[in-house]
């Protein structure tokens, strides 16, 4: 069978599932859901270091940026300017190039300010920067973004960490059929099933961090949906039957008694 | 600067004290911190981490050090 590839501006990935690296008890629970889950992508924040407390344990000895790409993200911004300063910071630190673009506008629900998000896209592309974006999954801002250059589009299913599911079905498909970038369901994912449902409507991957990180037995979870992105992605490439009323017997009938 | 040749900084918003020329390689090795792990911004200007010991420390000076945490 051919091997079925993930391309992100240019880089190649076998797992189509993406995680975050927030919210852990610590950073071996962190470090170990990551294996697990398979990813061999993970967002990552940008922080101040603790210059009073050095003993603080820092992400990268425990999960190895050369095996594992970090995807620097712009967690907690909510303006445009906070945003490319934090990106241009990330990029500082080791040359990432790939980023994860998220400016908020709303402290309640989290949902991104799509003005902030555009213009933000625009200048990073300029740049030279490979801009992930997260966003909301209205199709005629998707369609600005994908025309700004980014280089993915990553709508939410439901406001950040809820785990509510993919909300909005019809706009997710109408994504899936105007994106020619990688789509990928960003927030919103509560449950295996969630993840195989994005998957199974085509999506080509997912991001998933509070269900995995605040499930109560996140090894678990991150084996679950694994498994759960495997298992929609073959679903979805295995072209469906379509769905009927009525009932279609298993077993010909030639031979009966 | 003051009397003692000290000036004052303001690293990752605390206020540091240091001796006149004392320049960014010097607060980095001070602090302990792994240079290959950080981008340093002075002045909201990021800096080349190779020049950082050109760098000299004016009264005042405003210096970032971030890193990569865990994030979503």
């Amino acid at each position: 069978m051919k091997l079925d590839i993930l391309k992100i501006a240019n880089k190649k990935f076998k797992s189509r599932l993406i995680v975050g690296t927030g919210k852990y008890k610590n950073m071996q629970e962190c470090a170990k859901a990551i294996k697990i889950s398979g990813a061999e992508i993970v967002t990552v924040a940008v922080r101040r270091v603790n210059i009073s407390d050095r003993s603080k344990p820092l992400l990268m000895d425990y999960i190895n940026p050369k095996k594992i790409m970090y995807l620097p993200n712009t967690a907690g911004c909510f303006t445009s300017n906070d945003a490319l300063r934090t990106l241009r910071l990330a990029r500082e630190i080791g040359g990432w190039k790939i980023v994860k673009l998220e400016v908020l506008g709303d402290k309640k629900n989290l949902f991104p300010d799509m003005i902030e998000t555009l213009k933000s896209t625009e200048v990073l592309t300029k740049e030279g920067f490979k801009v992930m974006v997260y966003c909301n999954d209205d199709p005629l801002m998707c369609k600005r973004l994908e025309n700004s250059g980014a280089s993915a589009i990553m709508p939410l299913a439901a406001p950040i960490g809820s785990g509510l599911g993919i909300q909005n079905k019809t706009n997710i498909k109408i994504l899936r059929h105007q994106t020619k970038v990688p789509l990928i369901i960003d927030a919103g994912i509560g449950q295996a099933s969630d993840a195989v449902e994005a998957m199974e409507m085509g999506c080509d991957a997912v991001l998933i961090n509070t269900a995995i990180a605040k499930a109560k037995k996140p090894f678990q979870m991150a084996e679950a949906m694994k498994y759960a992105v495997i298992s929609g992605r073959k679903s979805f490439l295995s072209g469906r039957i379509m769905p009927n009323f009525h009932g279609s017997p298993s077993t010909t009938k030639k031979g009966l008694i | 600067m003051d009397k003692n040749n000290k000036i004052k900084i303001i690293v990752n918003g605390k206020l540091l004290t240091v001796n006149f020329k004392f320049s960014l390689k010097n607060l980095i090795e001070q602090l302990k911190t792994p240079i290959n792990k950080v981008a340093i911004e002075l002045n909201k200007e990021i800096v080349d981490k190779k020049k950082i010991n050109k760098i000299f420390l004016k009264n005042k000076d405003k210096i970032e050090i971030v890193h990569f945490i865990g994030g979503g």
